[in-house]
């Protein structure tokens, strides 16, 4: 197989997504629930940043805000240094060339009624790339398909979900590629895929944030999987983060009670995995 | 050598589809578990690890058909048995079985004790109402849950707390064999170890004989069980201890699989996960040669054509592949 | 596609469906050509006329004949002749005038006429016999006398200078004309109405009618529950609420009684077929909405919906390529049952006689409706209901059974 990767440095790059004091609050009154509360954050360019948390950390929220799908109810996130604003729908598509996503579930991540070229083809448009020459179109095609391993030529009037799972988030990949967004934000994507292929994405995540520079914001509840890929980490329990910083200092050493916690309940390999703390009448 | 709980003797199943199909899921699977042991199998969806434990149960219905093979539970064979019998006679005494939605099939009109006292009274149809509660009582205390859960509804209760109540009021009757299917997957890892915590003292306690544990998460895996087997195209590739097969497997597959584990611990940072590419094959017509062959980087052409029977090696190991456990483990060692 | 389309055709509920609609779309399409004209043409002057073929008589008689004996025919003339209440009389007059019959039965033409000739008499006066029932059977006896006895008809005419009858010609009981050589026979299989129309021509045409009203009902509920719901399901918020309450206003007034009030505030001279079947679709839009509204709110959701605006597609393209695909075969449905509850609506408007205006086509509907008026169903005409009875209940079988069919394609979880 290939070497270990050389880890480059990217933590102390210029800022790229930050945010201070982001909120979202759901409801109003009795009923008011606050999924993310005051959090703030600092990701640099190239940086491959992980947000950890359980079900219901509210991470799948900041997520959506970060992409600009859903509006904060508080708070300020700036984009590139400069106050982030997504008021109109042309700001939000100005926004949205810097930034992308690759979310959990492949199979309902694409329209099942489009072909995978006509996916490819939309992406390559967006780029403005509409004016050029068919042929130009599919060696560009064909070029992000064999950055994630697949064969462009295979997959011509074929439909996303002729594919495997593992295959379609190559594919997401893929579209990535053919973006090129500044920043991407990756929910969970490995969540639904077999540990086999699981390792071919997380690979060719790493190699596109080599190859392009792009920050990658990795949004997962696997600490172990957090641990491998990340740059930094941020630890998030009920819409706060409770510790953040570099993987080795927070995985290895970590200062919060929760991060403690939840290090030490996950099954490992080499350490005894110590059910003797565990109290069944905790709950 | 201790008493065999559960042997499994070339058991074939099959998926019948709508368009008429045959699905062949589990095709020849062997193996034994002994008293007080536990089993773990592995393996990537659809490789047959749920097709194996609901085929274990001996009771079949659409699509899963039984093809041939035995299922023999402490020296009694149940493979040939009729549903009613082994409704009647085997399911909560014998064999126990807990699917990953376990929790979600809980009745929400239900307080948990109705669901003890079905338990109870399909094997003993005149049991007392206060003789059922006592004995839940005295095995939920044992097992660390709280008395009042019996008189709680489903809905009540945490995800967790759901999960371990089922195992509790399924194992009620002290099966001899569990087969538990991905039972802490939907769980964060704290009730995940909660849950597992509790499937341990059943075993220490004695209430289950031996269990069956699958799941597609290793590291859980590892410390769960004492032997792991994997799974591949409904096929056992590989069989060993936990140990031998997480640090020292041999089937490329199973290289694959312990090569692709992630833990939080020193060290996982700078290693390279393996991949293994391409995707397991159409179960409708496997291939005639090595399942495996299509996806392993040292397949030769003898690989395709001719099938590979279990080899054993080692201390009660076996694998499934025809290249020697000497040549397998210097390539790896090369790599 | 085209794997979908090949999907519901292998579902045998849609396939039965289909081919009956199709069957029904078939006959309305050729009819006309066999039998062309207005349908509402009124042929017959009486009401009511029996199903059965008319031979005009006149033309028969100017038809050439064939002598053919047949040993059955003086018969079947009798049987044809002697109703069962003359039957019935017969007998009660063999009793009132003491006359032993023995086990006599009533069907043995032959015996029975062998005792009446042998018995009777018009002199006999039976006690409590009325003058008029001694009459009845005066004329029975003569009508039975003269099938007996005269071989041959006369037909006269009038001269018209002297008034004097003059013979024509004359007609015997072995003279036969080919029903085909007869200029003008009439088949009316389903016999005439109270107006004395064509049924089976007036009931294929009104079928079209009512098709078409189903379908323009169908469309006009389709098209406005589908963009209210996915405006309310998509936009949300505000535009939701107004929506939903909108909706729900609809929904609670039965939508059958709002159709009789905007019918009858129209006024029977504006109501043409299409009017009413705008006025039906406008009150049957409010499930389609709900529906189409909690699809399109769960569909919202998913990723694929979030892709496409991360790849800065317009709501219209969203809806369009995003939305509307995932929510066609529902829609689909939603129509099928939409043109078949359309039908179904017209037909009882029109029953209550706020149907369309009667003078231009006739639908299903106000075909029952004239039936009803005209007592059809008290005076044995079985003829001018119980087909469009029937007709209505095949295209509503035939609509609900491609829904199930198309539903069990659509959700796995109905597969049998």
């Amino acid at each position: 197989m290939s070497e270990a990767r050389e880890r480059r440095d990217y933590t102390d790059g210029p800022l790229c997504l930050s945010g201070r004091n982001v909120t979202k609050v759901f409801g109003l009154g009795e009923k008011k629930t606050v999924a993310v509360d005051h959090v703030d954050f600092d990701f640099h360019e190239g940086e491959f940043v992980s947000i950890v948390g359980e079900s219901g950390s509210g991470k799948t929220t900041l997520s959506k805000m970060l992409l600009g799908l859903l509006n904060s109810s508080e708070g300020e996130i700036f984009f590139e240094g400069k106050p982030r604003d997504i008021s109109t729908g042309r700001r939000k598509r100005e926004y949205w060339k810097g930034i992308q996503a690759i979310f959990q579930d492949p199979f309902s991540s694409f329209n099942v009624f489009h072909k995978i070229d006509s996916v490819l083809l939309d992406c390559i448009n967006m780029r403005g790339g509409r004016s050029l020459s068919r042929e130009k179109k599919i060696e560009l095609m064909t070029e992000a398909c064999s950055f994630v391993n697949l064969k462009f030529a295979e997959l011509t009037n074929k439909y996303p979900f002729e594919l495997s799972g593992g295959q379609m988030q190559r594919l997401m990949i893929a579209r990535i590629f053919l973006l090129k967004p500044r920043i991407l934000l990756a929910d969970e994507p490995t969540s639904m895929v077999d540990a086999c292929s699981r390792a071919t994405i997380l690979d060719m995540l790493l190699d596109l944030r080599d190859e392009t520079g792009m920050t990658i914001i990795f949004i997962t509840h696997d600490i172990g999987l957090a641990y491998y890929i990340s740059d930094t980490v941020y630890i998030m329990e009920h819409g706060r983060f409770v510790e953040s910083g570099r993987a080795d200092t927070v995985i290895l050493n970590p200062k919060a009670a929760y991060t403690k916690r939840l290090i030490s309940d996950v099954p490992k390999i080499h350490e005894e995995w110590d059910l003797s703390t565990v109290d069944l009448k905790a709950e | 050598m201790g008493k065999i709980m559960l042997e499994v003797k070339d058991l074939k199943t099959k998926y019948v589809t709508r368009f008429h199909e045959d699905v062949y899921a589990v095709d020849g699977v062997s193996f034994r578990i002994e008293e007080g042991k536990s089993l773990g199998v592995a393996g990537e969806s659809g490789c047959g690890k749920s097709t194996l434990a609901l085929s274990m149960m001996g009771y079949y219905f659409p699509p899963l058909h039984y093809i041939s093979g035995d299922i023999i539970i402490d020296g009694k064979d149940i493979s040939g048995l009729d549903p009613d019998t082994v409704r009647k006679t085997v399911l909560g005494t014998e064999i126990a079985y807990i699917p990953q939605a376990a929790m979600n099939a809980l009745n929400p009109t239900q307080k948990i004790i109705r669901f003890v006292e079905d338990v109870i009274r399909a094997h003993d149809p005149k049991a007392d109402r206060k003789e059922i509660r006592a004995r839940a009582e005295a095995r939920f205390a044992e097992l660390g849950l709280p008395a009042d859960v019996l008189d709680k509804h489903a809905v009540e209760l945490s995800g967790g707390m759901k999960q371990r109540t089922v195992i509790a009021v399924s194992t009620i009757l002290s099966p001899k064999v569990l087969i538990a299917d991905e039972p802490s997957s939907a769980l964060d890892v704290t009730s995940q170890k909660m849950v597992i915590k509790m499937l341990r003292e059943l075993m220490e306690k004695g209430y289950i004989k031996s269990m069956l544990f699958i799941t597609h998460e290793l590291p859980l895996l590892y410390n769960v069980t004492d032997d792991i087997m994997v799974m591949y195209a409904g096929q056992i590739v590989e069989k060993g201890s936990a140990k031998e097969m997480v640090f020292d497997p041999i089937h490329p597959y199973s290289h694959g699989l312990m090569g692709s584990i992630l833990v939080p611990e020193e060290g996982t940072r700078g290693t390279t996960l393996t991949a293994i590419p391409g995707t397991p094959p159409n179960l409708k017509k496997p291939p005639r040669g090595c399942r495996f062959a299509e996806r392993c980087r040292y397949a030769t052409d003898e690989c395709r054509y001719h099938a590979v029977a279990e080899k054993p090696f080692g201390e009660g190991r076996s694998y499934r592949c025809i290249l020697p456990v000497d040549k397998l483990r210097e390539v790896y060692e090369n790599e | 596609m085209k794997h979908t389309l090949r999907q519901v055709f292998h579902s045998s509920k849609f396939l039965v469906g289909f081919i009956i609609f199709l069957l029904i779309l078939l006959t309305i399409w050729i009819y006309p050509f066999f039998n062309p004209g207005n349908p509402l043409e009124m042929i017959g002057v009486g009401t009511f006329a029996r199903p059965g073929s008319y031979v005009s008589l006149y033309d028969a008689l100017n038809t050439s004949t064939e002598t053919l004996r047949l040993a059955d025919a003086d018969d079947k003339r009798l049987d044809k002749l002697l109703s069962d209440t003359d039957r019935i009389s017969m007998l009660d007059w063999f009793d009132s005038a003491g006359v032993d019959v023995g086990d006599l039965d009533i069907e043995d033409t032959d015996t029975l006429l062998d005792l009446w000739f042998a018995n009777y008499s018009s002199d006999l006066k039976p006690a409590g016999m009325t003058n008029a029932k001694r009459n009845y059977y005066k004329r029975l006896n003569n009508s039975l006398m003269q099938v007996r006895a005269a071989d041959t008809l006369t037909i006269t005419d009038v001269d018209e200078a002297t008034g004097d009858p003059v013979t024509k010609g004359t007609v015997t009981k072995t003279d036969y004309v080919n029903i085909g050589q007869v200029a003008n026979v009439k088949r009316l299989p389903l016999g005439t109405d109270n107006f004395g129309r064509d049924v089976l021509k007036e009931l294929v045409s009104a079928t079209g009618t009512s098709i078409i009203i189903g379908l323009i009902a169908g469309v006009v509920a389709t098209l406005i529950g589908l963009t209210l719901g996915l405006l309310a399901g998509y936009v949300g918020g505000l535009a939701d609420d107004i929506i939903m309450f909108i909706t729900n206003i609809f929904t609670v007034i039965p939508s059958f009684v709002l159709l009789i009030l905007i019918s009858y505030s129209i006024g029977q001279e504006q109501r043409g077929a299409s009017v009413v079947a705008i006025v039906i679709g406008f009150t049957s839009w409010t499930w389609t909405a709900r529906s189409v509204r909690s699809q399109v709110i769960s569909l919202r959701n998913r990723d694929h919906v979030n892709l496409s605006k991360l790849s800065g597609h317009s709501l219209v393209r969203i809806i369009a390529t995003d939305i509307l695909p995932y929510i066609a075969s529902y829609v689909v449905m939603a129509f099928i049952l939409q043109v078949s509850s359309g039908i179904l609506s017209e037909a009882q408007l029109s029953l209550l006689g706020l149907g369309p205006k009667t003078t231009v086509t006739p639908t299903l509907g106000l075909m029952m409706n004239w039936a009803m008026l005209y007592s059809a169903h008290t005076n044995g005409s079985w003829w001018a209901y119980f087909p469009v009875i029937l007709t209505i209940t095949l295209i509503s079988f035939s609509l609900n059974l491609m829904n199930t069919g198309l539903d069990q394609v659509f959700n796995p979880t109905l597969r049998d």
